[in-house]
């Protein structure tokens, strides 16, 4: 049946749950439309989880195909968003439970969550640069910040890749890792203290030497100085 | 004048828009005032405009093709089923 006109305006203003309520009565294909602007988040949130391309990968299929099947238990539909993070975020910490059980048992939580309340003060003051907009289509620029990424601990890290770099809100990214709002708060701003601090040395502006702020001046200037 | 510990606690909220007009105003203060705090303050809104686009992450090259091949194949299973 052709949809009416109302309801491709329907569409226009509320695609998702329109999106969802075809697939649940029987368009599956469209399923691909609607996963489709969060496969990179759901990449990033499943990698931040578990520092690995292929098991990050991995978790992001099995999530899909969960999602998939669990649609119809979805209550509220404008928030597919939330709920499929949150399915991802699941997934790769049961991925990451059965990983640490065959090879190890990780690096005790406990002591990271611990350094939860303690305030962390920067160390580094130099001034960055002005970085172009296109920084981050520079190899360098974006291996440094995977670098930085991945050595901030888990707690962090999650909350940074839901808050600053998928641009959930506050109380989303609390849904999705079930925990209250203010730890939302605390480990976001732990999280951008670490990361500005290690990366700091990349993007701090070069240090000039007498030499060169002469050379670069105006020589009679310069003399009078 | 508020330390620059203050200033640093509150640098979050400040950048977000939810410190209270009250810290606000004391933060631009310190901020007009202080190098270091002012250093700090702007090298975090520059980390985050880095981290906040898109193309900092990169998937692996074939994920979305990969993602969707294995969609294919779990619908039309579950079409069968």
């Amino acid at each position: 049946m052709m949809p009416s006109m109302e309801e491709e305006e329907l569409a226009e203003r509320s695609s998702e749950p329109v999106l969802i309520q075809r697939i649940l009565a029987g368009e599956r294909d469209l399923f691909h439309d609607l996963i489709r602007p969060y496969e990179h988040g759901a990449f990033l949130l499943a990698y931040s989880i578990l520092r690995n391309h292929d098991d990050a990968e991995e978790t992001v299929q099995q999530s899909m195909a969960k999602i998939f099947s669990h649609l119809v238990q979805l209550t509220e539909r404008d928030k597919f968003k939330q709920w499929a993070m949150r399915v991802i975020e699941n997934e790769a910490k049961m991925y990451r439970r059965k990983r640490r059980q065959h090879l190890y048992e990780s690096l005790d939580q406990s002591s990271i969550e611990a350094s939860d309340d303690k305030p962390f003060y920067p160390k580094q003051f130099a001034d960055w640069r002005d970085l172009p907009s296109d920084a981050v289509e520079q190899k360098e620029v974006r291996e440094a910040v995977a670098k930085a990424l991945a050595e901030l601990p888990d707690i962090y890290r999650e909350v940074f890749a839901l808050r600053d770099m998928q641009h959930l809100d506050v109380a989303e990214t609390a849904e999705v890792l079930g925990i209250g709002e203010s730890a939302v708060k605390t480990r976001l701003h732990r999280a951008r203290l670490m990361l500005r601090e290690s990366l700091t040395p990349m993007f701090a502006k070069p240090k000039v030497s007498v030499w060169e702020r002469w050379k670069g001046s105006n020589p009679w200037l310069a003399a009078k100085r | 004048m508020v330390s620059c510990k203050t200033i640093v606690a509150h640098l979050s909220e400040y950048l977000d828009g939810d410190a209270t007009v009250e810290m606000r105003q004391k933060i631009e203060r310190h901020l007009r005032g202080c190098r270091r705090c002012s250093a700090v303050y702007d090298s975090t809104r520059k980390m985050l405009v880095i981290t906040g686009d898109e193309r900092v992450f990169e998937v692996p090259t074939g994920f979305s093709e990969r993602l969707h091949g294995f969609l294919d194949k779990m619908l039309s299973n579950s079409e069968e089923q």
